[in-house]
């Protein structure tokens, strides 16, 4: 796919803590020029309270423009610009880029001592609903990842639940 | 010599009625403890009420929205009053509380801004805090759940992790014994947790303490069929 002079964003998203190992794997060379080559013209990374800071680039020579910032109030607004979007393992903003319909790579964070994330990215990518790497596989993912192949996520909600609580507590069901 | 046997039996008096005293209490709280057992998780007549007092408590990032999500969907008239009560750590889950009932003030079945409170509860143990001084803010945090549940004394109590509900359900459970107040609690696991439980989920549902309990994945209903599988709440 080539760059047809529109604007194609790659977001990067580490959540509300830290994921250098994130940050670091999606601006290394390979990585940068498999997005460039699948048409990807903007990558903007959202990087949190990480402390490696990746090197800003406008992207005029026709090369991938790349920029980056710590926190913001509306990760939705960047999710919804975005052609792609790459994100740690938290559920919210798995769920967020799913209900929008944005392709998805979650990259699971190695160093995290508690790690049961992976269950979810783990089932979702079974689903076919996203593709899960860990930062040193990313290159590979971006290499096999098929778009067309992603199936498109359909939001549940509580009904279930209100239901069975709404009987247990004797309230005629409506 | 009369005095003196006097005050031999009014001494053994004593001790007698402080000894059956203890062995009444324990029997009650025995008895208490085996008819909650066995209340939980049973279903109240229709129409027992119109509604109930309701504390929610708010995990954190993810755990909130999957709260929210469910709370949407439910008949907000019927649980009012409304607490809310998220971790003292975590200042955005009140907030998104908050303009959740805000977007609920123009439907017609909106409450008083009298019967809406939103607190926080100090942790018993932050990441990465030390086991030495987590002895002390263990015993703070418990004290400060208590008092917040003698305050509000919940007649539902919903939850969906993590550490944040476990004193708060504690109290509640040991309310019921007391008779202090009968509360129901209801427990949502993560849609994070796909294959195993987490160490909350696995407390309440363990120790019986859930009224109902739910899970997102159908593999967990498998390895704890008293648990209703729901689908996802996202």
């Amino acid at each position: 796919m080539e760059n047809d002079g529109k604007r194609r964003l790659v977001f990067v998203t580490v959540g509300t803590t830290s994921f250098d190992a994130l940050v670091k794997a999606v601006v290394s060379q390979n990585v940068k020029d498999e997005l460039h080559k699948r048409g990807y013209t903007h990558l903007l990374i959202q990087m949190g309270r990480g402390t490696y800071s990746p090197t800003k680039c406008d992207g005029e020579d026709g090369s991938l423009s790349v920029d980056y910032f710590t926190f913001s109030s509306s990760i939705a607004d960047y999710i919804r610009s975005a052609s792609l979007v790459i994100s740690h393992a938290g559920s919210g903003s798995i769920f967020e880029t799913l209900k929008l319909g944005k392709p998805l790579i979650v990259v699971v964070n190695e160093d995290l001592m508690d790690n049961h994330q992976c269950e979810l990215a783990e089932e979702l990518e079974e689903r076919k609903h996203l593709y899960c790497a860990r930062p040193l596989t990313l290159h590979q993912t971006l290499m096999k990842m098929e778009l067309e192949s992603l199936v498109r996520y359909t939001p549940g909600d509580g009904t279930p639940v209100a239901k069975i609580i709404d009987r247990f507590l004797g309230f005629p069901d409506d | 010599m009369e005095e003196h046997h006097c005050c031999f039996y009014s001494k053994m008096l004593s001790k007698f009625s402080f000894g059956s005293f203890l062995i009444i209490l324990s029997l009650f709280l025995m008895f208490r403890l085996l008819y909650v057992l066995y209340r939980c998780g049973k279903p109240f007549p229709k129409g027992a009420s119109t509604s109930f007092s309701t504390l929610i408590v708010l995990g954190s990032g993810g755990h909130t929205a999957e709260m929210l999500s469910l709370l949407s969907v439910l008949r907000m008239d019927r649980y009012t009053p409304r607490f809310y009560i998220a971790a003292a750590t975590d200042n955005m889950s009140l907030h998104k509380a908050r303009s959740f009932e805000d977007s609920l003030a123009h439907k017609p079945s909106a409450v008083k801004e009298s019967s809406l409170q939103y607190a926080q509860i100090y942790r018993s143990r932050e990441v990465g805090q030390s086991y030495v001084t987590s002895v002390w803010t263990t015993l703070v945090a418990i004290v400060h759940a208590l008092w917040l549940m003698i305050r509000i004394r919940p007649q539902v109590i919903l939850c969906n992790g993590p550490g944040t509900c476990i004193p708060l359900c504690g109290i509640a459970f040991l309310f019921k014994v007391l008779g202090i107040r009968w509360s129901s609690i209801f427990y949502v696991e993560s849609v994070a947790r796909v294959k195993k439980l987490s160490l909350s989920g696995l407390l309440l549902y363990k120790l019986r303490m859930a009224d109902q309990f739910f899970v997102q994945w159908p593999h967990l209903q498998k390895q704890y069929p008293r648990a209703h599988y729901v689908g996802c709440l996202m």
